[in-house]
This record gives structure tokens, sequence and C-alpha cells, in this order.
């Protein structure tokens, strides 16, 4: 396994804050918008399906990083990382589920129905395709799995927020539902911007 | 060539590795689910107002097919129409819902008492209530702002002349608009006809005269001439015990300011729904 990077602590501190903040997966990268849109109108909500992404996120990179290392790459079939990922966490999610229903169910309820919308979140998969991508080493990409689920908690946190104060302002009739969401969720996006540049001088 | 083998038989071995899992799991960790919860969760109204006791619809309709006991009578909303097909999917005998209205403690409109102040702020009971006690003359009375009108499912209440007035007809009786009230003015009374103080106000009678002509001013006439001592004057309001009340209706009648009234409780609706 040649090529891996291993992280110092100060390493793995700034790249679990970058994940929140700099490479905020639903605000600087544009993926898990659907869920990001569509979830974020109750709190609640908002917060359930955050945990539950931050869950699916760990969960399918402790999984995913050992298939590439030790089934994938060692017989040169690297170029199947995608189709392998979806199936693995496809699979996963639902004996996740399974499980869930089963054993705890009071976790179930407050979960369980994000756990069919987040097996097919984009941003999942590139949460565990990146990890291979930057070539991080186990408990770093650990690190970024977390760092980014906290950062789709923090999206979708504000966002509910901004939501809330949005519905009860008029809209002009044009920008009415999604089209006012979009401009907000931009607005907010940009505002991410600010931390470019932030965590990197203030660790480094 | 034989790249592409190996690549294919490794994704399906994938594949059915995890098919397997999944089928096996779904067979072994299986949760049975009552047959009967689906029937019985059709029949009740969905409303998920929490008037039975339970969290929810869903709470109540496991309650009733797991817990001994339980009484199909609960759902104040679905009233005898749906206590009814309760009933009759559970296989126990029917017992009659005491149905139930919101009832507003207060008359106090724009002719009687008058604002203290030219509120402007957001238009809700609870934020106005935070501003000196409120709107109006009475700390006690209602201000019209509408946040039980705002909660309730039904569109049973509406704002008229400054106050909030109850549709009987259509208020189901979930007690929504009870918990919101800031003056904590409404209660849920069983749909019967009877008599009611329409008043909050527990401040001395000289005080309550000034600020609302509708008011208890705590005289203790009603107390007095009630044939059968069901009223009581306690902390400078007057107080019903229907225990005792027989809807003689002489409170209202000797009532100097007439806040004793005799309660519109139609009961109709419930008729219209079967």
């Amino acid at each position: 396994m040649e090529g891996i990077i291993h992280l110092d602590f100060k390493g793995i501190i700034i790249l679990l804050m970058s994940a929140v903040f700099v490479n905020n997966y639903v605000l600087q990268k544009f993926l898990g918008i659907c869920s990001f849109l569509g979830v974020s109108k109750k709190l609640d909500q908002a917060t359930g399906m955050s945990l539950a992404v931050i869950f699916v996120m760990m969960l399918s990179t402790a999984v995913t990083w050992p298939i590439q290392y030790y089934l994938l790459n060692p017989h040169g079939l690297g170029y199947l990382q995608t189709i392998v990922f979806i199936l693995v966490i496809a699979a996963l999610v639902q004996l996740v589920e399974i499980v869930l229903k089963k054993y705890i169910p009071a976790l179930h309820s407050a979960m369980g129905i994000y756990l069919p919308l987040i097996t097919t979140n984009c941003a999942v998969l590139a949460v565990t395709i990146l990890n291979v991508d930057k070539q991080y080493d186990f408990l770093a990409s650990m690190v970024n799995a977390l760092g980014s689920g906290l950062g789709y908690f923090l999206a979708m946190v504000m966002f509910s927020g901004v939501r809330s104060r949005m519905e009860s302002e008029e809209t002009p009739k044009a920008f009415e539902g999604l089209p006012i969401l979009l401009v907000a969720a931009s607005i907010v996006s940009v505002s991410f911007f600010g931390f470019a540049g932030v965590i990197e001088n203030l660790f480094g | 060539m034989e790249g592409i083998v190996f690549a294919i038989v490794s994704v399906t071995v994938i594949g059915i590795v995890c098919a397997v899992m999944l089928a096996v799991a779904s067979k072994v960790m299986a949760v049975k689910e009552d047959e009967r919860f689906p029937l019985v969760r059709e029949c009740l109204p969905g409303a998920n107002c929490g008037a039975c006791g339970y969290a929810g619809c869903d709470g109540y309709a496991h309650a009733l097919i797991e817990g001994e006991g339980v009484k199909t009578n609960l759902c104040v909303p679905g009233a005898d129409g749906v206590a009814k097909k309760l009933a009759e999917v559970l296989g126990v005998e029917f017992e009659d819902v005491v149905e139930q209205v919101a009832v507003i403690k207060c008359r106090g409109d724009c002719s009687v008492t008058s604002e203290k102040m030219d509120y402007q702020g957001i238009e809700s009971c609870k934020a106005a209530k935070l501003l000196f006690g409120g709107t109006g003359k009475c700390s006690f009375g209602c201000m019209g702002l509408g946040d039980c009108a705002a909660v309730c499912p039904n569109n049973a209440i509406c704002l008229e002349n400054g106050i909030a007035h109850v549709n009987t007809r259509l208020c189901i009786g979930c007690g929504m608009c009870a918990s919101v009230c800031p003056n904590k003015l409404i209660t849920i009374m069983p749909d019967v006809e009877k008599m009611l103080v329409t008043c909050s106000n527990t401040e001395k009678g000289a005080v309550t005269r000034k600020e609302c002509t509708h008011g208890c001013i705590a005289c203790k006439k009603c107390e007095k001439e009630c044939p059968v001592g069901a009223v009581t004057v306690v902390d400078n309001l007057a107080r019903i015990d229907y225990d005792k009340c027989t809807n003689c209706g002489h409170c209202a009648e000797v009532c100097p300011t007439h806040c004793i009234v005799k309660g519109d409780f139609s009961g109709i609706h419930r008729m219209d729904q079967e």
C-alpha cells in the first residue's frame, strides 16, 4: 500500500476542521443538494437526517476503505471503485435499517425514514471516493468522513434556520417555492467562501 | 480478456454476498407487525392531537392493540363514529364518547373593554403577553391576536370584535388551542349544555370593573342566589361546581355584569358526521 498519506495530530485537526468549513460538501462541493433542499424544512427533521448522514458516511468509509485497499487495488480493479462502492453502501444501509428495526426500535423510528434516502445520496459516495483519491490512511479517512458529516449537519441546521425565517416573509410570485430556496442556498454558500484559507492559517 | 472476466466475477460475487446477507438478515431479524395495526390506525382520524392521552394516532392504535383495557372511546375528535369503528375492528363493546369542545372564558370584546397600548409588534398573543402583560386593559383577558385560531386544525376559532370565538359545530375538542393560550383562557369541556363563567379576572371587583364592564366583580350574588349552592366565589372569581349545577340558569339572570351565561354547546356537528 504505497503512497498512502499518514497525518500527524495537527494534520488530523486541520482535516476535520476544513472538512466541516472549507470543503463543506453541501455548500462548497454542491453534493447532496437534493436532501439538503428536501429535508431542511424543519429543524428536527434536518437534525435527524444529518445524524443519519454522519452515521452512514462513517460506516461506509469504514467498509469501503478496506475493500479498496485489500480487494480492488491488489487485483488491479481500481476502476470498479464506483460501482462496487454503490453496491456495498446500498446493501450496508439496508442492513443497518433492518438491524436497527429489530434491536433499537427507538433509534429506528428517529432515523429510520431517512436511511433509505441516504442510500443513494451522492455526498456519501463522494466521501468514500475522495478518501481514496486523496490517499488518506484509514484514520484520516474516518476523520474526513466525520468532518464531512458534521459539515452536512452544519449546513442543514443553518439552512433550516434560514428557511424558517423565509417562510414568514412574502416572496415575489416568480420566486415562490424552489427558486427562492436556491437563491437562499447560494447566498449561504457564498458566505462559506469566507472560511477559505482560515483553517490553514489558523493551525499552520 | 481474463481481466474482464475476473472483474465481472468479482463484482457478481460481491453482489451475491450482499444479497444473501440482506435476505438472511430480513428473515432472521424480521419484526412482526400486528396485522390489526393498519386496520385500527385506519379508523383513527390522523389529527395526531394527543387528546386520547397517547403520542399521536399511531401511539393510540398501538395501545389499543397491545394494552389491556384501553378504552375505544378516547378519541375526542373522532367522536362516536370512530369509537364505533374501533369497537367493530377490535371486537369489543361500543362505548359512547363524551364529545368535548373548547370554551373561551372571556367575553371582553371591543364594546366592553379597551386596549391599554397601541401594540404594533408580532401578531401573536404569546409575544404581546410579554409586553406589560398583554395589550388589553385587563391582563387576564383575550388579546384577540389569534394564537388559538392559528393552531386550530379545523378552523373552528374565529376572531371577531377583538376576541376569539369558538364555533362549537366545527370544534373537535382536541385542546390544542388551550395549550397555546398564554392567558390559559381556554378549557376543554364536555359538549353538554351548562352554565359558564365567561371571565377569568381574579383582581378585586373595583379594579375589574374599571377594566371591563363584562368582568366578574366578585359581588357574590350568584353564590347567594344559587338554589343548590353550586356557585362559589374564590379569588374574586365565580366558579361553578358542575357536579351540583342543575342548569337552572338563575345565576345568569342575577349576574349584574352578565358574565355568567348559558353555554351554547350545540353537539349537532356530531350527528352531521354520522
